[in-house]
């Protein structure tokens, strides 16, 4: 099928390229962006007056929760959820009932994302059988069946040297490995970023040594057996650092953050809201910008979602027996777009964090609109006004602050392969 | 120090308080209208006829999620002297032991048409959570939630302060021991602060004295000598038994010789210093018998003013729910 999409705004950060193109489109591929190919005559024309055209967005955290968690969420409404909020491709964590460390389980996820015809899904596969950080996974078993890399999530390892061991066999053959760094002494029974919201209200702390230990022994650890490394949803403004030095170092590694990391810090935490406990918990303010700054620096490159979706009791209690996590996936570009509007980030930087950034830390073929990919790809009103809500929710997640708020910004189709999967109607 | 959220939850539409959950955000005229109305009930505990009406007809329900013989007791004396009726349960061998949510268990308390909760639990923020999810008109008393809060206990504290002291202006008071895991040294922190002491000072080792403390106004000296140094007010903690083989202290007998509360420790307070705890303690870990039971200990008068201090908050916080009855604005803030 031929799509010609027209007069909108083309933005896309992996091509330099922002200007009032026409987008041609053949067999669900981009096949030129300006003039007309031969025998485009015929092609279904969109008008995208208005409109920027985006390349889709690529999302390196989304918990589908299926299978075993379905009272959360399922892999057809969280894919849903994505492409409502743009996401054309995403990756999920292995944290799953049973747990990715089967390439049964790695296939039922993509048949499942296949039936659903949402967005591409790439699982995680765990690093180690049950997450339980004693005897390796069968880890190219699980990337042969499509896991795009294999990662512990944030269950402990039994030790040091079971993850040094595990990664000498990635590095054997060359898999990426996820890291979230975490020092389950330091940071085990707390709830909140440990600093003087947590120590007024009596929340039990996690302090940044939980990450920044976990982090260093981590970066000496991928130095020393080579393995590719991405490091998932830093929190401290000493990450950040660190990541950078090691960078300049030589190591060739990679980095996201959560939205919410970047755009919250622990002063919400003021009335005991349960919807604002995630992990790695919302930390002070200086940690907040030095983050910022990180992705203006480019030791940061990609901004995800985090979206974990979670039944409505996960969140109706006390602040610490709450589960963490916020279901945000459907709002992740208008939140993101909220950086740029306090004057953080400019609109180039925030669109490749979220497209061609995050791609390219998993070495994906998504996130651009260049001539040859997939057309993946979005159409976005920039100034559409627009609630989002409980009841309008896409995600069976009943977990988000955000909810009632009104947003600047609306996604208003999604194309994956060149077929329209969602449109505001 | 910041002012936080929980005033809007915990005052009606006139200022007046219909819960009572944390001392923060509380200015001092409250706090002294509190201490005022607690003055006027404690000349009532020596009279032959206890009571007085002000809850007639009100049920006031005892929800302990943790045990507490102390401080029920003394709120289930509060109620029956303002004429509430009083039930008392114990939730951890009830219903939440059975699997049954926080919630659950509050619906089917509301739907017996009570009026008045009064909460211990050991989640921090579980008193807010209850007063957010509860219906209008259920006033809801802290009776300590997990390391946040204990208002009516420092309550009684600053009463007791005053009534030895004869007001707070200039005042230097030392608090004592494990503060960290301590609900009692946040509320009395903000207490004492909003009530224009001079000077706070939390004593102990870094592990049970977190720096943050410094700003939330208070002064962290780890050394007792000079915490003690010049202070009218002593207030020990009691060092929970459980902790001292943690990785927090090394023992009983090195905390006790470090940070312990004896004749000789005292002497570095003020002459006239008094010695405070909110008990139960721990003779021979944070305090010597000779200061628990000497002349400079108030320990036993706080008991007794902490029955006053509760009748004023019930009282207090009933007749500031009837104020959200008449308004037509009632509930809203929900």
């Amino acid at each position: 099928m031929k799509l010609r999409i027209q007069n909108g705004r083309l933005i896309d950060p992996s091509q330099d390229l922002d200007a009032i193109v026409e987008l041609f489109i053949d067999n669900q591929k981009i096949v030129a962006i300006g003039d007309a190919p031969d025998g485009f005559d015929d092609a279904e024309v969109v008008d995208a007056s208005g409109q920027w055209v985006l390349p889709g967005l690529v999302d390196l955290a989304v918990a589908l929760r299926e299978p075993g968690l379905t009272q959360k969420g399922n892999i057809a409404t969280e894919g849903r959820a994505a492409v409502s909020g743009g996401v054309t491709t995403l990756v999920c964590p292995p944290n799953t009932r049973p747990i990715v460390d089967t390439p049964a389980v790695a296939a039922l996820i993509q048949d499942k994302a296949d039936e659903a015809g949402m967005a591409n899904v790439f699982p995680l596969g765990a690093l180690t059988q049950g997450l339980e950080g004693t005897q390796l996974s069968n880890m190219v078993a699980l990337t042969d069946a499509g896991c795009i890399a294999v990662s512990n999530h944030r269950s402990p390892m039994a030790s040091t040297k079971v993850l040094s061991r595990a990664l000498e066999y990635a590095a054997t053959h060359d898999l990426l490995v996820v890291f979230h760094p975490d020092e389950p002494s330091l940071s085990e029974g707390g709830c909140a970023h440990e600093g003087l919201m947590s120590t007024m209200h009596g929340l039990a702390g996690i302090p940044e040594e939980a990450e920044t230990i976990a982090l260093m022994r981590d970066l000496l650890l991928v130095e020393k057996t080579g393995v590719r490394a991405h490091f998932a949803r830093l929190s401290c403004a000493k990450s950040v650092e660190m990541i950078a030095d090691a960078k300049a170092s030589g190591l060739d590694i990679t980095a996201d953050v959560a939205v919410h990391n970047l755009l919250l810090n622990d002063q919400v935490l003021d009335r005991f809201d349960g919807h604002y406990h995630v992990l790695p918990p919302l930390r002070g303010d200086e940690d907040r910008l030095t983050l910022i700054e990180g992705i203006k620096a480019g030791v940061i490159t990609a901004i995800c979602s985090d979206h974990q979706p979670h039944e409505k009791m996960a969140k109706i209690a006390p602040f610490a027996a709450t589960e963490p996590g916020m279901a945000n996936v459907e709002i992740l570009l208008p939140l993101a777009m909220l950086l740029m509007d306090e004057g953080d980030l400019d609109i180039s930087t925030v669109l490749t964090c979220l497209t061609s950034g995050p791609a390219a830390c998993f070495g994906l073929e998504a996130g651009s609109l260049s001539v040859g990919s997939f057309a993946d790809f979005i159409l976005f009103d920039s100034t559409a006004r627009w609630t989002w809500s409980y009841e309008s929710r896409k995600t069976k997640g009943h977990n988000s602050p955000y909810f009632d708020e009104e947003f600047v910004g609306r996604v208003m189709a999604t194309y994956i392969s060149g077929q329209r999967v969602y449109q505001v109607v | 120090m910041m002012r936080s959220e929980p005033r809007a939850l915990q005052l009606n539409e006139h200022g007046q308080l219909k819960h009572f959950l944390t001392l923060d955000g509380l200015d001092k005229t409250l706090l002294t209208e509190i201490l005022d109305r607690a003055e006027s009930f404690l000349s009532m505990g020596e009279q032959s006829v206890k009571k007085v009406p002000l809850l007639r007809g009100k049920t006031v329900v005892n929800l302990f999620f943790e045990n507490s013989t102390r401080t029920r007791t003394t709120f289930e004396l509060a109620a029956k002297r303002l004429s509430a009726d009083v039930i008392n349960l114990n939730i951890e061998t009830s219903a939440t032991s059975k699997g049954e949510s926080l919630l659950d268990t509050l619906q089917n308390l509301e739907a017996m048409q009570s009026d008045m909760f009064i909460v211990r639990h050991s989640d921090s923020g579980a008193a807010h959570f209850i007063a957010e999810h509860c219906t209008p008109n259920v006033a809801i008393i802290n009776a300590g939630d997990g390391r946040h809060a204990h208002p009516t206990q420092a309550m009684l504290d600053m009463l007791t302060i005053r009534r030895h002291k004869g007001g707070f202006e200039g005042l230097k008071v030392a608090i004592v021991g494990d503060i960290m895991h301590s609900r009692v040294a946040r509320s009395q922190l903000q207490a004492l602060t909003t009530l224009g002491v001079s000077e706070v000072r939390l004593v102990g080792p870094k592990t049970l004295v977190p720096s943050f403390f410094a700003e939330m106004g208070a002064t962290i000296c780890h050394d007792l000598e000079a915490g003690l140094k010049d202070v009218d007010v002593i207030v020990m903690l009691r060092l929970q038994k459980e902790r001292m083989k943690g990785a927090l202290l090394p023992s009983e007998s090195e905390f006790y010789r470090l940070y312990g509360l004896t004749e000789d420790t005292l002497a570095w307070a003020k002459p006239d210093a008094i010695v405070m705890h909110p008990g139960p303690i721990n003779r021979g870990v944070e305090i010597s018998s000779e200061v628990a039971d000497g002349k400079h200990s108030v320990i036993l008068n706080q008991v007794t003013n902490g029955i006053a201090i509760r009748m004023a908050v019930m009282s207090m916080a009933m007749s500031g729910q009837l104020q959200c009855d008449e308004s037509p604005m009632a509930g809203e803030d929900k």
